[in-house]
C-alpha cells in the first residue's frame, strides 16, 4: 500500500463514548464515511467489530513504547482479525500525552506505532497491509491535564481501511 | 494583497538627515542603558505626537508616535512620560528644543518626529533623538520613506534606531513572527500557519486549517518558511513562499515521516528529522538539488536540530543517554558532544543569532521552563516556569526569546510569550486566536 493510495477509511459512527472518535484527522485523499461504512458491530467481518469487539487500541506507560502484557493480548486478537479479513488494511496511529515537547512526542508516537507494527508483523500480518503515522501530542482524545486522561492519550490505534487490492 | 506586501516595503528607504549645528554623534553618550541581569529603572522618555507637515499627514502623526512609544516601553527598559505632563509642545520639527522644559519633567530622552505625505502618496517620516540632560542630539536624525501601508514599519524603524543608540544592542522591532494560529477545543484543534508583525499586528493566514500544521521556521532571507503539515495524511516538511503562498513538499519518501525542519544560514540547506521504522534521526537536504544526507544513525530519538550562525555545527536533542538531552555535532558528522547535564530533560535547542547561547525547553519536576546556556553547557539560566512552556525562538538581536505557553486543563489554550534573556519583562504577545510555535524572522530589509 502506497502513501499516495486512495484509502477509504471506514469509520464507526457507533461511538464507545464521546471521546473515542477513531477517525483519521487529515489527508486530502481520505474519505471519512461516518455511519454505514464501518458495518454492523454484530458482523465479525466489519471494521466496527474490529474497533469495538476486538479492540482497536493499546495504551503505554509514561515515555515508554514497550508493549504491556494486556497490549499484546489485544494485538494478538487484532492480528487474528487482520488474518481473517484480508480485504482490509490498517494504519497504525501513535499518540502521546501532552507532557512533552512537540518534536519529541512526534518521535515517541512513532516509536509506539512502530512497536504495534512490529508485533502485528511478528504475528503474521503482511507488512504491505500496514502503515504507521505519529500524531505526537496533537490529537488527544481526553482533554484533562491529569493522569486519568494522559493514560488514555498514550495510545496506538489501529485504524482499519479498505485494502488497495480489494 | 499579500503578494505585494514585501515589495511595497522594498521601497522603504532611510536617509541620514543633515545635522543642524556642530553636534556630533557620540560614541558613548551619557544617555545609555546597559542591559544587565540586575533590575534596572526604566529610562523616562517623551514621545510627543509627530508633527504633521500638511493635512494629509495628520492621520499618521499620532499613530506613528504611539507605535514608537509602544515598542520602547514594551522592552521594559523605557517608561513613557504622559503627554499631559509636557510643558512645551513640539509644533515644529526644525525649531530648537527647549531642553529646560523637558528636563523639568525628567524626560531623559526625547524623540521628536515629523510626518509628511508627498505628492506621489509616499509617506516620509523623520525623527531626531535628544539626550535632554546633555542638551544635545544623540546620533543623526533619520528620514524614512515608503508607502502609507508601511507606516508601522517606519515607526518600528524609528524605535529600532532609538533602542540601538541607547542600549548599544542590535535592533529587532522591524521584524515578523510566523506561528501556528489555534482555534477550537483541545481534542479537535484547528491549526493554521500565520504570520504577523513582532508585536502581533498585521496577522495574515497562510494555510486554511484543513490539515494539522506545525512549527514554521523562517528562511534566512525572511521570504519563506519551512513547516510540517499532515496534508498527505502523514507529517512531512514543506517550503512555503510567504509572498506567493506557493508551497511544495521537500521530502516524500514512502514509509517515512519528516518534521522539525530548520534552515542552515546558507538558505539552501535544511536540517530536519526523519522517522523510519520507528526510529528518528537527523538529516540534511539541499532544497535546490534535493540531495539528502544522514547525520545521525542511532536507535535513539534525534530531533529538533538547529544550526550555529556560522553554519559549522548543529545543536540537537537526543534521548541516547536514556532521557532527552542536548548535544552539539559538527555538520560534517562526527561524535556529538553532550552539553546539558542538569537535572531534568532538555529539548528544542535553538542556537542564538549571536552564537553565544542556546535556548531550550527544560522539563523538571512536572514543570516546563525556557532557559539559556552557553554552548559548553555552562551558565544555565531558567527564564520561565509554568505548566507548559516550550519552543523558544530568538529575536534578531539575540536579546529576547519568544515561546509557547499552554495553560492546564480541559480548557487549556496556547499563547505566545516573550522574555528577555535576563529573565526580565515576561509578557504575553497579543494574538486574536490561540497561538503556538513562534519563529522570529530576521530583521526586515
Amino acid at each position: 500500500m502506497k502513501f499516495t493510495s486512495k484509502a477509504i477509511l471506514l469509520v464507526a459512527a457507533v461511538a464507545l463514548g464521546a471521546c473515542t472518535n477513531a477517525n483519521r484527522f487529515d489527508g486530502d485523499d481520505t474519505v471519512v464515511m461516518n455511519g454505514t461504512g464501518a458495518g454492523d458491530v454484530s458482523n465479525p467481518q466489519s471494521p466496527a467489530y474490529f474497533q469495538q469487539a476486538v479492540g482497536d487500541r493499546v495504551l503505554f506507560e509514561v515515555d515508554q513504547s514497550s508493549l504491556t502484557a494486556s497490549a499484546k493480548q489485544t494485538l494478538d486478537a487484532q492480528a487474528r482479525w487482520l488474518q481473517d479479513n484480508r480485504d482490509f488494511d490498517a494504519i497504525i496511529e501513535g499518540h502521546a500525552d501532552e507532557q512533552g515537547t512537540r518534536e519529541y512526542n512526534l518521535a515517541l508516537g512513532a516509536r509506539r506505532a512502530n512497536a504495534v507494527h512490529e508485533y502485528l508483523v511478528s504475528r503474521g500480518v503482511a507488512p504491505s497491509r500496514l502503515e504507521v503515522v505519529s500524531y505526537g501530542k496533537e490529537r488527544p482524545i481526553e482533554i484533562c491535564s491529569e493522569e486519568s486522561c494522559y493514560a488514555k492519550n498514550r495510545r496506538a490505534v489501529t485504524v482499519i481501511s479498505a485494502g488497495v487490492t480489494s | 494583497m499579500m503578494a505585494g506586501f514585501m515589495t511595497l516595503f522594498a521601497a522603504l528607504t532611510a536617509v541620514i538627515l543633515a545635522v543642524a549645528g556642530p553636534a556630533e554623534a557620540q560614541e558613548r553618550g551619557p544617555l545609555r542603558i546597559e542591559i544587565t541581569e540586575g533590575v534596572i529603572e526604566p529610562m523616562p522618555v517623551a514621545v510627543p505626537d509627530f508633527v504633521a507637515q500638511g493635512g494629509a499627514a495628520r492621520e499618521w502623526a499620532s499613530r506613528i508616535a504611539r507605535v514608537v512609544a509602544d515598542d520602547l516601553t514594551g522592552t521594559g527598559l523605557f517608561r513613557e512620560i504622559p503627554s499631559a505632563a509636557f510643558i512645551s509642545p513640539i509644533t515644529s520639527f526644525s525649531s530648537p528644543v527647549q531642553f529646560a522644559d523637558w528636563k523639568a519633567i525628567n524626560a531623559q530622552a526625547l524623540i521628536s518626529g515629523a510626518v509628511e505625505v508627498e505628492g506621489d502618496g509616499k509617506l516620509v517620516v523623520k525623527f531626531r533623538l535628544y539626550d535632554v540632560f546633555a542638551g544635545q542630539e544623540l546620533g543623526d536624525g533619520l528620514r524614512f520613506s515608503g508607502t502609507t501601508e508601511g507606516w508601522r514599519r517606519m515607526a518600528h524603524k524609528v524605535a529600532d534606531a532609538v533602542y540601538s543608540r541607547i542600549t548599544g544592542e542590535g535592533p529587532y522591532f522591524d521584524s515578523r513572527v510566523a506561528f501556528v494560529a489555534e482555534t477550537g477545543p483541545k481534542d479537535a484543534r484547528r491549526k493554521r500557519l500565520a504570520i504577523m508583525d513582532y508585536d502581533g499586528a498585521n496577522v495574515q493566514y497562510l494555510t486554511d486549517g484543513n490539515s494539522i500544521v506545525l512549527a514554521p521556521r523562517f528562511s534566512p532571507d525572511g521570504q519563506s518558511v519551512l513547516f510540517t503539515s499532515y496534508r498527505s495524511g502523514f507529517p512531512r516538511i514543506y517550503l512555503l513562499n510567504t509572498n506567493s503562498l506557493q508551497s511544495r513538499a521537500l521530502e516524500e519518501q514512502p514509509g517515512s515521516m519528516s518534521f522539525a525542519p530548520r534552515f542552515a544560514p546558507d538558505g539552501r540547506t535544511v536540517v530536519y528529522s526523519m522517522t523510519r521504522g520507528g526510529n528518528t534521526d537527523i538529516y540534511t537536504l539541499n532544497i535546490e538539488t534535493a540531495e539528502t544526507r544522514r547525520l545521525t544513525s542511532s536507535p535513539s530519538i534525534e530531533t529538533a536540530p538547529s544550526f550555529s550562525p556560522d553554519g559549522n555545527r548543529i545543536v540537537f536533542e537526543s534521548d541516547r543517554s536514556g532521557s532527552q538531552q542536548l548535544y552539539v555535532m559538527p555538520v560534517g558528522g562526527g561524535v556529538p558532544e553532550r552539553i546539558s547535564f542538569g537535572q531534568g530533560r532538555y529539548g528544542t535547542p535553538v542556537w542564538s543569532p549571536r552564537g553565544d547561547l542556546v535556548a531550550f525547553t527544560k522539563q523538571s519536576k512536572g514543570r516546563f521552563h525556557i532557559g539559556v546556556m552557553r554552548l559548553d553547557g555552562s551558565e544555565e539560566r531558567l527564564l520561565t516556569a509554568s505548566f507548559l512552556d516550550e519552543g523558544p525562538t530568538w529575536s534578531p538581536n539575540g536579546r529576547v526569546i519568544m515561546f509557547t505557553r499552554e495553560t492546564q486543563g480541559a480548557g487549556g489554550q496556547a499563547s505566545l510569550y516573550s522574555v528577555d534573556i535576563t529573565g526580565r519583562n515576561l509578557k504575553r504577545v497579543r494574538t486574536d486566536t490561540g497561538a503556538s510555535d513562534p519563529s522570529w524572522s530576521p530583521l526586515l530589509k
